[in-house]
């Protein structure tokens, strides 16, 4: 039995270009001087969590920043490469707020939030003025002003970038931001500390449990509401282009207390990543997706052509891209381009020695521009190829293939980015809000920091506000302290004879086959049967070397697997039950006879969020989804 | 390939360490180091031995987590790059691989080859900022900045806190870390108004965490997986000198 409208998705009254700021308006304030009663834990200092510390501190409330990294600037958002999207029209190519939205709605495929993703848009060109105060040393013209580029599945140039490193450059703007506000004692940051556990008590949300990664100790801290901005959970795939730490436990302990899960089979398939060259590899590598803007993908007509790429004639080179796609071409949208990648894999014309590849060539683009001009633009990403690959991308085409990068699914949250347990919000990768079906490049930049600056101050103050005195029950506390400690001593106790890397990685192999870029009704019942087979094997069979009180990376790991596998199932269920194809999310009994994904508007357009029930039993719930103004479309980029 | 491995072994920091050693056999030069580290642990968890505890995160030279002494040498063999992006095929067959941590007065050993660089973020916390409250920012192109400062502006920006600097200096001495944080803001008309009290600030901490001076031998350069360049440790030291004097005078810029 399926409830639909639980979910109230509070979105404030009024036309959608009004809607953030009536919210602005009508929420309450807390009063300067009562702020600093308040206490905020925040989890997790990537963008969203460390914009949102750093503003919230400003306002003047007590902040708590956990991070499981010795330093705040190790976060994940430091290996962005591409950019950040903004509305600001600087290069008078018919771009403005509308079209950012329409675009991310569209790109979305119809899957997300139409209040939301406009809010975003909004919000897009705040983020542009106050990194460039913060110092963020973007790319620039002759002139002194701002440079842009186009970026994947957009014809605009909206994209601000600091070379192959703005996710590095954003992320040292937000560490500065909340290092000033540590010295004006307004943040205490926790290094090496992993949540571990939501406290919720009388039906709010008010601390964590967490563990010390250096000592083991584990601790309660209790707070007025708790901010989760822990990421996303690609590396459910174990191979993924996050980093290896990157996990889903700060955001599934939240699920088990609580917090809806939605859409959890939405991930991102990166388009240009570095093939896999072997069993002991540890992660993928993305190439940053605007070498799309001057490479072109190609793959050889002929099956399993083994001559070079040089000596292969143009006229026996499939540009299958610029060929499916003309007005859009290899700037196509990231579930795209991935999506004809596999298919000319399956087909027998992939590249390289595994076959599982296709060419990313720079000829033309290096007769163009001249070594300088692509040295310029691309340098580092080149060089890093060769690094990695051996092989000079200046002289032969670079080979590439998806790989899984963000997850668009995650907590289910309100317009406020609050979750289904009051007090706990959301931000970032971690929550669900803003991406439909499919992230568009230079995006996850732009939300982490609208969530983080923008958003999260706003509507936790309206929160905070409203809040009536809240008795917390010290036993909520101590209980959560206890179950999180019998559950270090349960995984502590095992000593069976495989590593917690080989049942991860069986996991992985397990989703990436069957629940990966294509999905059907058979390859996920599939999968389901054999990652409920493998959370036993975990449990039986899995090894957990040492102790507790020391820095046990083993220990740390074995944690974040037991959710992950908890995490797999309902991600394949999630792609079960969805009976259409939508954005990244392509299941072969629905497509067009050209093999793109075919939505049903009628009977799916909702998202789906799992409430947890008892141990690995989920409920459904629906919240619909309606687009008062844009109407949804077959997705075309010919 | 095969190698013998030396790897440095220390429970904490109060404890004495000592390197033990560990033989790989059959590795693909296309392997990472740090994937040959982590077969080595794969093994010992199997074993049930205590794995060798070491920092990575991205594994793609940026997050600055990962870093180790390779036979003396920061971050291994090979220009501009992170113990991360080190593959074996940089290596000799059969060669014999010295692994420790970074060793500094300021960076205490936490396990094995993970140290304690949290000095680092007390000195940006001193003053490696630009002081804006979110919301408060004027419109971003009201502010040009020259295509060149802004591109010196992002090499100095470019560095990662690995710590290398601090490793290969015979002082351990942090200029290079914290005179690159300096020059990206000193460089851009959005971080002139602190400039004095920033470089004082910032330099003032960097002698309380216990790094030692600079002497100028460059090795910091040499190690810096980011390719800092050393005019930044001048550019840090004659802002210093000016900030100093014209606290002197009591003036402000």
């Amino acid at each position: 039995m399926i409830d639909i409208h639980p979910l109230k998705s509070s979105i404030p009254e009024g036309p959608l270009a009004e809607k953030w700021d009536n919210y602005k308006f009508s929420a309450r304030l807390v009063n300067p001087s009562n702020r600093k009663k308040f206490e905020i834990i925040v989890v997790g200092a990537g963008l969203a969590g460390a914009s949102a510390s750093a503003s919230l501190g400003e306002l003047g409330y007590n902040v708590k920043t956990f991070f499981i990294h010795d330093s705040p600037r190790r976060a994940h958002s430091i290996a962005a490469q591409g950019g950040i999207n903004a509305a600001k029209n600087y290069a008078n190519d018919g771009d403005s707020v509308y079209r950012l939205f329409y675009d991310t709605i569209k790109g979305g495929d119809f899957r997300a939030r139409e209040a939301n993703v406009y809010r975003l848009a909004q919000i897009s060109n705040q983020i542009i003025d106050h990194c460039v105060a913060q110092g963020v040393p973007f790319a620039r013209e002759y002139g002194g002003l701002l440079a842009n580029r186009s970026f994947g599945g957009a014809q605009v140039s909206r994209t601000f970038y600091a070379r192959g490193q703005t996710g590095q450059q954003l992320l040292l703007g937000a560490y500065g931001s909340l290092m000033k506000q540590v010295d004006q004692g307004k943040v205490t940051l926790y290094p090496y500390t992993e949540m571990l556990d939501l406290i919720v008590s009388e039906g709010h949300a008010r601390g964590i449990v967490a563990r010390d990664l250096v000592t083991g100790e584990v601790t309660i801290h209790t707070a007025h509401a708790v901010l989760v901005a822990s990421g996303g959970y690609g590396n459910v795939f174990y191979l993924s282009t996050n980093a290896m730490n990157s996990n889903v436990t700060a955001a599934w302990r939240c699920h088990k207390r609580g917090a809806y899960f939605a859409n959890p089979s939405f991930v991102q398939i990166h388009p240009t990543c570095i093939p896999q060259s072997g069993e002991h590899q540890s992660k993928l590598t993305l190439m940053s997706e605007s070498l799309r803007n001057d490479g072109r993908v190609w793959v050889p007509l002929k099956k399993e052509d083994s001559r070079l790429p040089q000596d292969i004639p143009e006229e026996e080179r499939d540009y299958y891209l610029e060929r499916i796609y003309p007005a859009f071409g290899n700037l196509v949208p990231r579930d795209v381009a991935s999506r004809q990648a596999k298919f000319q894999v399956d087909q027998g014309r992939g590249v390289g020695v595994s076959g599982e590849a296709v060419y990313l060539d720079f000829t033309q683009a290096l007769r163009n521009q001249g070594i300088k001009g692509i040295r310029e633009k691309y340098g580092n990403l080149f060089s890093m190829y060769e690094r990695i690959t051996g092989e000079n991308p200046y002289k032969t085409p670079m080979r590439i293939f998806p790989a899984v990068h963000y997850t668009m699914g995650g907590l289910w949250v309100d317009y406020d980015l609050q979750s289904t347990v009051p007090g706990l919000f959301v931000l970032g990768e971690a929550n669900f809000s803003d991406h439909g079906a499919n992230r568009l490049g230079a995006s996850a930049l732009m939300q982490g920091l609208a969530d983080g600056y923008f958003i999260a101050p706003a509507t936790v103050g309206n929160y905070l506000a409203g809040l009536k005195e809240e008795s917390l029950n010290l036993e909520d506390c101590e209980r959560a302290k206890r179950e999180t400690e019998d559950r270090l001593t349960k995984l502590l106790n095992l000593k069976g004879s495989q590593s917690v890397d080989q049942i991860h990685r069986k996991l992985g192999r397990i989703l990436w086959d069957f629940s990966g870029m294509i999905r059907s009704e058979n390859s996920l019942k599939k999968a389901l049967e054999q990652v409920r087979s493998l959370r036993q094997e975990f449990w039986n069979e899995a090894v957990v070397p040492g102790q507790n009180d020391y820095k046990n990376q083993e220990l740390e790991k074995a944690g974040r697997v037991a959710d992950f596998l908890e995490l797999g199932e309902i991600l394949i269920r999630d792609a079960l039950i969805r009976e259409e194809s939508c954005g990244c999310h392509f299941r072969e009994e629905y497509q067009t006879q050209d093999n793109e994904a075919l939505r049903n508007d009628e009977n799916f357009s909702h998202v789906t969020a799992w409430e947890w029930s008892e141990e690995n039993k989920w409920r459904e719930w629906r919240e619909p989804l309606s687009f008062l103004k844009v109407k949804p479309s077959q997705r075309s980029y010919k | 390939m095969n190698f013998k491995l030396k790897i440095w072994r220390q429970k904490a920091s109060e404890q004495n360490g000592k390197f033990q050693t560990f033989r790989v056999q059959n590795i693909s030069p296309d392997t990472s180091f740090l994937e040959v580290l982590d077969l080595v642990n794969e093994e010992l968890v199997l074993d049930k031995k205590e794995p060798v505890a070491f920092e990575h995160d991205c594994r793609e030279g940026i997050c600055g987590s990962c870093g180790v002494m390779i036979n003396g040498e920061p971050h291994g063999p090979g220009k501009g790059v992170t113990t991360c992006q080190l593959y074996m095929r940089e290596f000799k067959n059969n060669q014999e691989i010295y692994i420790e941590p970074f060793r500094a007065k300021a960076f205490s050993v936490i396990r094995d080859l993970i140290v304690d660089r949290s000095a680092f973020d007390r000195v940006q916390q001193s003053g490696g900022y630009i002081s804006v409250n979110t919301g408060s920012a004027p419109s971003a192109n009201a502010l040009p900045v020259s295509r060149e400062n802004a591109g010196r502006a992002f090499s100095a920006a470019t560095c990662i806190g690995c710590g290398a600097c601090v490793a290969s200096c015979k002082n351990a001495s942090a200029s290079l870390f914290v005179s690159a944080r300096l020059a990206h803001f000193s460089l851009l008309p959005q971080g002139k108004a602190e400039q004095d009290k920033r470089v004082l600030k910032m330099v003032a901490q960097m002698d309380r965490e216990g790094f030692g001076a600079c002497s100028h031998t460059g090795s910091c350069f040499a190690a810096c997986p980011k390719e800092i360049s050393l005019e930044n440790i001048a550019r840090m030291n004659r802002s210093w000198t000016k900030a100093v004097l014209r606290k002197r005078q009591g003036s402000n810029s």
